[in-house]
């Protein structure tokens, strides 16, 4: 009874589930398998970038950390804030805790007036967290072509490939007129109706093609580095994302200096144990005879 | 239990015996998990998963009492609470790494255990009870882990919480009011992220409940091997410990290795980059995916496009999805077969290896992957199989096979020849 039922009920959903791929296989016949779309036809991975962090044995460049602080704090953060990370975190840049103080006191975060109780700023401390550039996402939206600016805290985890996608994305703009995708077409030949609109601006790593933020590094020497390196467009794109990285995830050097003795023990304890297995099991093991 | 032959405990140490006397519980372990339990000396690695299974469990209950003291139900600071953790808490980021990767690690574990059970036929008399706490056990993992994920309140928790319980209003009349009082509102909100969030730390204590009961089961018939011919005689067997205390071990360091490169290398290869954007109702992702471990059944779920006469495609793929484990409930009577082991079974096999796991590694992909061709169309394939084999082939194939001579016995198996085991004093009736 049981597997007569089971029959019928396989048959069932076996009936089912191919008269469904009958009705998907004929309408591919009929209107051919996926259609091209711009998204599908000029889309591009991120570029390949190396990171110092990357890697089992990776750690963080603090100069460069630096840098790319800099280059958050001087361009990014007029539009971006980095909510989940406070100042007193910079120290892990490699900053003094002077450094650090001087560093939070020269942002200006939200405050309450002593004698009056308005709403003001002041100076930031140590254990502040970096302050939001606009009071609320409608202002942020409002000053941005209707799209708001997303946090930069956890972007780097938040992204496929994240940090290599932020550099692809800072470095990528181009001119959706001239650039040629791997088949030699340019998007205004091939769909003219997914040119930016107004306040949009082209960007082959980005999932939609256009987004709505202006190409924010655009000159060399955009930012002076405060430990002389030359800042071209790409050595800021490179910093600013190993900055990123490191908002993302400030404890992942410690992680991975963890990961080593965990598996060093593991791997010990291992094979300790397996040599008590092999011992204890050597009396009922019958020998081979070839 | 059991064989007559299993030691008895007796306790050395006067301590021991004081306890023993009053509340039998070192005997109780002995009996369970050492010298006191026999069990088939010939088990293979694949034997090991069970105990894994159990170390699972233990991990992911530690972990996660201590990060839900850190953790705040809350869906205003939930997503910040969680990353409150990995930036403030000590050791924070490495407990909730091994928390996530650890529900990674059961399920592989939970994977590989119910896939011996199908190959070596661990359900078949008269271990059915194993077997039906088994998928009991399955299936309150599932609903763990899927509450578990909601927690960080991040996209793919939204959204996954939202196609899910959004499944329930498949069905007709009673779905939609069903969904809103599971919910406790029309989406996902606080309501609905203090009850998962409550019934998160409960479920895996249920688990350890039914864990006992699975394994007192087992205890009755004792464990099963890979020949799949009964225990007959002491030499048969050895004692658990410590035999398969040290095998166990071994099997535990070399998955606690992968585990750990995992965690502290690797820790968010199997997780989603959008679980790291904060929850938002207003913004779709495109591409919503369900953690690795659910795939072959989203597979399933997605593969029924088409309405059949009067049944929507949806109620159709939720009725299968669910069919889909719970035709495991079944399998000890729709699988006649006289023989358990595949390894003489020379058509099952065939099935099991060309047809059942090709079937389920096209499942794992298509279910992980966007609802496009040509993956909608290989899943509907290996959807079709899937229940063919357990339903169909599975229930007839034996009428079509010719077994393979069996070993005499598990010691014949082993050492080539039985001359004990012949009809001794311990001798319990051949299968
Ligand atoms: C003038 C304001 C402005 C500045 C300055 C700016 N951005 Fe943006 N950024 C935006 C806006 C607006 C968006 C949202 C774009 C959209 O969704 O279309 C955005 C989006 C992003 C994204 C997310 C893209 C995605 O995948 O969703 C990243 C990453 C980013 N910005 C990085 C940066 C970095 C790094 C800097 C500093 C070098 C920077 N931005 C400077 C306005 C700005
Ligand atoms: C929380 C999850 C689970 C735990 C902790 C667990 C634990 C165990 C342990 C310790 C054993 C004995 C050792 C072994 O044979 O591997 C066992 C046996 C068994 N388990 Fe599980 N198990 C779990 C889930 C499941 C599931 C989901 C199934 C099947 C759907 C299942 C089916 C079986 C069967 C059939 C046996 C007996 C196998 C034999 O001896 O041949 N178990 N389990």
């Amino acid at each position: 009874m049981v597997r007569l039922i089971g029959i019928l009920t396989g048959l069932f959903f076996t009936v089912a589930v191919l008269w469904a791929f009958a009705t998907g296989a004929y309408t591919a016949a009929t209107e051919g398998l996926g259609e091209k779309t711009a998204e599908s036809e000029f889309h591009e991975h991120p570029r390949e970038v190396a990171f110092t962090h990357d890697g089992a044995f990776g750690h963080f460049d603090r100069q460069q950390l630096q840098r790319g602080y800099q280059v958050y704090k001087e361009v990014c953060s007029a539009c971006h804030s980095l909510r989940l990370v406070a100042f007193r975190n910079l120290s892990d840049l490699g900053y003094t805790e002077a450094e650090v103080k001087a560093e939070a006191a020269s942002w200006q975060v939200p405050g309450i007036d002593p004698n009056t109780g308005e709403a003001t700023t002041r100076p930031g401390t140590a254990t502040d967290y970096f302050p939001k550039p606009f009071a609320n996402d409608v202002a942020a939206a409002a000053a941005n072509g209707n799209a708001i600016p997303p946090d930069l805290s956890l972007m780097a985890k938040a992204r496929h490939d994240g940090p290599a996608y932020i550099y692809s994305l800072l470095v990528g703009y181009t001119d959706p007129a001239t650039h040629k995708n791997e088949a030699g077409q340019t998007l205004a030949q091939t769909f003219p109706d997914s040119m930016p609109g107004a306040g949009l601006y082209f960007n082959p790593y980005f999932p939609n093609l256009n987004l709505a933020m202006a190409p924010p590094l655009t000159s060399d020497g955009q930012v002076t580095y405060a430990d002389g390196t030359e800042a071209s467009i790409d050595q800021m794109a490179k910093d600013v994302s190993a900055f990123l990285a490191w908002s993302a995830e400030p404890t992942l050097e410690k992680r991975k200096q963890t990961g080593w003795p965990v598996i060093g023990f593991l791997l010990f304890a291992t094979i300790l144990a397996f040599l008590a297995k092999k011992q204890i099991w050597a009396a009922v093991t019958p020998k081979r005879k070839d | 239990m059991s064989f007559p032959w299993a030691k008895h405990y007796e306790p050395k140490a006067p301590v021991m015996r004081w306890i023993d006397e009053k509340l039998p519980l070192p005997r109780l372990v002995y009996n369970a998990v050492g010298a006191g339990y026999p069990v088939p000396r010939n088990l293979n690695y694949m034997w090991n998963f069970g105990v894994l299974a159990g170390f699972a469990l233990v991990l992911q209950i530690v972990t996660g009492v201590i990060l839900a003291m850190h953790y705040a139900p809350n869906a205003t600071v939930a997503f910040d609470s969680v990353e409150h953790i990995m930036r403030d808490v000590n050791w924070g980021w490495m407990l909730r790494y091994a928390h996530a990767n650890g529900a990674s690690f059961f399920f592989v574990v939970i994977y590989l255990h119910i896939f011996r059970g199908f190959f070596y036929s661990s359900y078949k008399a008269p271990r059915e009870m194993v077997w039906l706490l088994g998928v009991v056990l399955f299936l309150l993992l599932m609903a763990t882990a899927f509450m578990g994920y909601v927690l960080p309140w991040g996209q793919m928790s939204f959204w996954g919480a939202k196609v899910i319980t959004g499944l329930f209003s498949a069905i007709p009349l009673i779905g939609e009011p069903l969904q809103i009082w599971l919910l406790g509102g029309y989406a996902p909100d606080n309501a609905a992220l203090n009850r998962f969030f409550s019934l998160h730390f409960l479920l895996p204590f249920v688990i350890a409940g039914v864990v006992i009961l699975h394994i007192w089961a087992l205890h009755i018939p004792g464990s099963s091997n890979p020949t799949g011919v009964e225990v007959k005689s002491e030499s048969d067997t050895v004692p658990f410990h410590p035999y398969y205390t040290a095998k166990d071990g071994f099997g535990l360091g070399v998955f606690l290795i992968i585990y750990a490169a995992l965690t502290f290398f690797q820790p968010n290869a199997l997780g989603h980059p959008d679980n790291y954007i904060p929850a938002n109702p207003l913004s779709t992702p495109a591409h919503i995916v369900p953690e690795w471990y659910f795939w072959p059944f989203y597979a399933i779920l997605r593969a029924f496009t088409a309405d059949l006469f009067f049944l929507p495609a949806k109620l159709l793929g939720v009725l299968a999805m669910f069919a889909a484990i719970l035709v495991w409930f079944f399998l000890p009577w729709l699988d006649k077969s006289p023989v358990r082991s595949g390894h003489y079974r020379p058509l099952f096999r065939k099935f099991f290896w060309f047809g059942l796991i090709p079937a389920m590694a096209v499942l794992f992909w298509c279910g992980g992957a966007p609802a496009e061709e040509p993956y909608v169309m290989l899943s509907q394939i290996a959807t079709a199989y899937y229940f063919l084999h357990f339903l169909v082939i599975l229930p007839i194939v034996s009428a079509f096979e010719r077994p393979e001579p069996l070993p005499f016995s598990i010691t014949e198996a082993v050492l080539g020849s039985d001359k004990k085991a012949v009809l001794g004093e311990n001798t319990t009736p051949a299968t």
